[in-house]
């Protein structure tokens, strides 16, 4: 009996994304990334309909964390006070192809950090390494609304991709994004009518939707995890079946999610191996999962699971 | 394919006797269609329509069993590609590799390595299900030796996978563990109907192995034909992302066109490589329809995330996972540690207990039963009002508990403090709406 053909075509595909801007264009960038592209699910048809790579950014923080697990924090003893050398050794060491610089310092609850050491963080890192930068907001609307338009000024002209907007908080970082002409995180709670709604949100004032990245917020392996997973399904089922709303690549946060996991950082757990091994694993597989459903940029920490998961995506998208 | 009401209809008699207690024999085969009725309600339908109908009533991927008792698994039976289409029936085998190679002492190690792989996560039980044993040797003897070794000494005594190529091997490995129902195999083109008759002969499911899609196709239905009918697919000799994509194509060509030679389980070995890629590899097998996944590694610490993301991938999208109503206390609280409440959402739950115990501020956590919803969902859905808090303060004794009289709400439903102070008669403290914020909370608010 011969096997039938099964070839489906689809109507749309994921955006192609290109961020960072190099002295052509304007920028200081020695490189750039491009990501999305996918005309399939993953590994639906052939290699062809896949898309780019996806690639990994890692995290370096504005200002060192007090609460990271030893096993996380031991590889950046080192840089922890210095973004800009964090970020070099991510790319120099790690093999980051991003950087996402997470501006918890400024967080109200946290250190309560002003505008000028974000800038200067912004600066600093953009000195320090030559790849495209994510710049992400602290969590805080009223202190991002004061703190994150200064930070895309001072990256201005450097492509760079800058978040996160929501439903309830989006036109002051979506207006200086468009006229420094940075791509855009959009942000929904793990809820895809609302993830198309802030998409249609920022369209409305003008942004281009091409130059529009979604994040879903992510649930760590075991932590919800099966909701991120899905809602990536239907988001790229969405863009092959023409939806321009939903058509964006996505980016996912997995280093902070899986190193929040028990799994993590539990040191004395008989019978569930190393905490030094476990961590990271728990990182690499919670990325490992939301690729199989459909993501384009990771973010993430450790740099044992940056290795896990950068070989595994070798092997993939050859 | 499910057939629809005219199929059936032109199957039926088409006498309108009634006997089914329908007014027309249309009428009934529009039950049918609907599985609101059973064929054998109809006294007169032929042989030959129930033949068609039973064939077309058949699962798209059928199940197969190995293992008996407790040990038992089964695979197979998928039918969706997607996971929030329906859901994932049968989670995923998961397997590790004995190799006949070993011997005594290294092989009752191995064993028991393996048998170290169970483990408790959020209440429930999750582990290794199977034990492949793999005939490296080449060597009858020494693969019936491991086989037999590995039926004594699996503890909980797990599913046996025989994988040789050798027919004479197999069956020497069969007669060892027959009793305990494995999958057998690898039938290959050459060796389909010897292995077939050892499957048929000790009633095993039969591993067909192949390298290529069209090659499997042809040599199930050569297996059937010697009267196997239970049998689980294997793609060789591919690298990882060929065997991801053909798994794929298969579970396609099975749901969406029926296509009976390739509606069967799979299985999958995963690549060589260290601890950390077999668990990447792994798990994108588990999560990408390979129905048996067997590794080599028997580090815990590759296991606990691959049984997690089996565990999480195969939930039930409609069914939000909930977990026990009561009090959970958290660290070593004593009766002055703080007093607060969530829902019964495994989400929300989970994720408040790893903030409280981020806080290091021993406390209690009062769950209450919000039929596994989120503290604003339950909220909007009066499953979460003063009422049903004061009950579970009660049920659960929170009086005896400590000794203030203090209760900490989550900051989204603040409006509820007043109605709830007046229904316990305690002084309600709103909390953070954020969980991330409750070990600043219970630090420098609760003090």
């Amino acid at each position: 009996m011969p096997v039938p053909e099964v070839k489906e075509s689809f109507a749309g595909s994921v955006n192609r994304v290109t961020l960072g801007a190099t002295k052509d264009s304007g920028g200081t960038r020695t490189s750039t990334v491009t990501v999305g592209g996918a005309r399939n699910v993953v590994y639906g048809g052939s290699i062809e309909e896949a898309g780019e790579k996806p690639i990994i950014a890692m995290d370096v923080l504005d200002s060192r964390p007090d609460d990271w697990p030893d096993a996380l924090a031991e590889n950046y003893q080192d840089v922890m006070d210095s973004p800009a050398d964090w970020a070099k050794k991510c790319i120099e060491q790690f093999g980051a192809d991003l950087i996402c610089v997470k501006f918890d310092g400024i967080h109200p609850d946290k250190q309560d950090l002003d505008a000028a050491h974000a800038v200067n963080v912004t600066k600093e890192v953009l000195k320090a390494v030559g790849v495209p930068l994510i710049l992400w907001s602290s969590g805080n609307d009223e202190k991002d609304n004061q703190v994150m338009p200064k930070v895309s000024e001072a990256a201005k002209g450097e492509n760079v991709l800058i978040g996160t907007v929501k439903e309830d908080n989006y036109k002051a970082l979506t207006a200086i994004a468009l006229a420094d002409g940075h791509h855009l995180i959009t942000h929904a709670p793990l809820d895809i009518n609302i993830a198309k709604q802030i998409n249609i949100l920022v369209s409305d004032m003008g942004f281009p939707l091409e130059k529009v990245v979604t994040f879903q917020a992510t649930g760590a392996l075991g932590y919800g995890i099966e909701y991120a997973y899905s809602i990536q399904e239907r988001q790229r089922l969405a863009a092959l079946g023409g939806d321009k709303m939903m058509a964006m690549p996505a980016i996912c946060d997995v280093g902070y999610e899986s190193w929040r996991a028990k799994e993590s950082k539990l040191a004395d757990a008989p019978g569930w191996g190393d905490v030094k091994d476990r961590g990271p694993m728990w990182e690499a597989t919670t990325a490992i999962c939301l690729l199989q459903a459909g993501v384009d940029i990771i973010r993430m920490r450790h740099p044992r699971a940056v290795a896990t998961v950068k070989n595994f995506i070798n092997q993939i998208w050859q | 394919m499910a057939l629809t009401g005219l199929e059936i209809f032109k199957l039926l008699p088409k006498t309108n006797c009634k006997k089914c207690g329908m007014p027309t024999c249309l009428a009934f085969a529009m039950q049918l269609a609907q599985k609101r009725a059973k064929l054998d309600d109809c006294p007169d339908v032929s042989e030959e329509a129930k033949q068609k109908l039973a064939a077309a009533a058949a699962p798209p991927i059928c199940l197969v069993q190995f293992g008996t008792g407790d040990n038992q698994v089964q695979a197979g039976q998928e039918t969706v590609m997607f996971r929030h289409e329906e859901k994932f029936y049968n989670p995923t085998v998961l397997a590790v590799t004995v190799s006949d190679k070993l011997a005594g002492q290294e092989l009752k190690e191995r064993i028991e390595a393996i048998n170290k792989l169970q483990f408790e996560r959020i209440g429930l039980h999750i582990g290794v299900n199977a034990i492949a044993v793999t005939n490296d040797s080449g060597s009858a003897d020494a693969f019936a030796t491991a086989a037999a070794a590995v039926k004594d000494n699996s503890k909980p005594p797990l599913a046996i996978i025989l994988v040789s190529d050798s027919p004479d091997a197999v069956a020497a490995a069969v007669a060892k563990t027959g009793e305990s129902c494995p999958l057998i195999g690898k039938a290959t083109p050459d060796t389909a109907q010897a292995m077939a008759k050892i499957a048929k002969e000790n009633k095993c499911p039969l591993l067909a192995a192949a390298d290529s899609i069209d090659a499997l196709a042809e040599l199930t239905e050569k297996i059937k034909a010697e009267g196997v009918e239970n049998m689980v697919l294997s793609l060789e000799g591919l690298n990882l992302r060929d065997q991801l994509y053909h798994l794929s194509k298969i579970r396609t060509l099975a749901l969406k066109k029926t296509f009976r030679p390739l509606g069967y389980p799979t299985m999958s070995l995963v690549p060589d490589g260290d601890a950390d890629q077999q668990t990447a590899y792994g798990t994108s097998l588990i999560c990408k329809h390979s129905s048996i996944v067997v590794v080599n590694t028997v580090e815990p610490y590759a296991f606990l995330p691959m049984l997690t993301a089996r565990m999480n991938v195969f939930s039930d999208p409609q069914k939000p996972i909930q977990v026990e109503p009561k009090v959970y206390p958290i660290g070593e609280p004593d009766a002055n540690a703080p007093l607060m409440f969530t829902t019964n959402f495994s989400l929300t739950y989970y994720t408040v207990e790893s903030d409280v115990e981020a806080s290091r501020v021993p406390s209690y956590i009062l769950v209450v039963d919000t039929e596994g919803t989120s503290v604003l969902t339950s909220y909007s859905g009066d499953k979460l009002n003063e009422k049903t808090v004061a009950d579970a303060m009660t049920k659960f004794e929170a009086e005896n508990l400590v000794k203030h009289r203090k209760l900490i709400i989550p900051g989204y439903v603040a409006v509820m403090s007043g109605k709830l102070e007046e229904a316990t008669g305690w002084e309600i403290i709103v909390g953070p709406r954020e969980s991330s914020m409750i070990p600043k909370f219970l630090q420098e608010v609760w003090k």
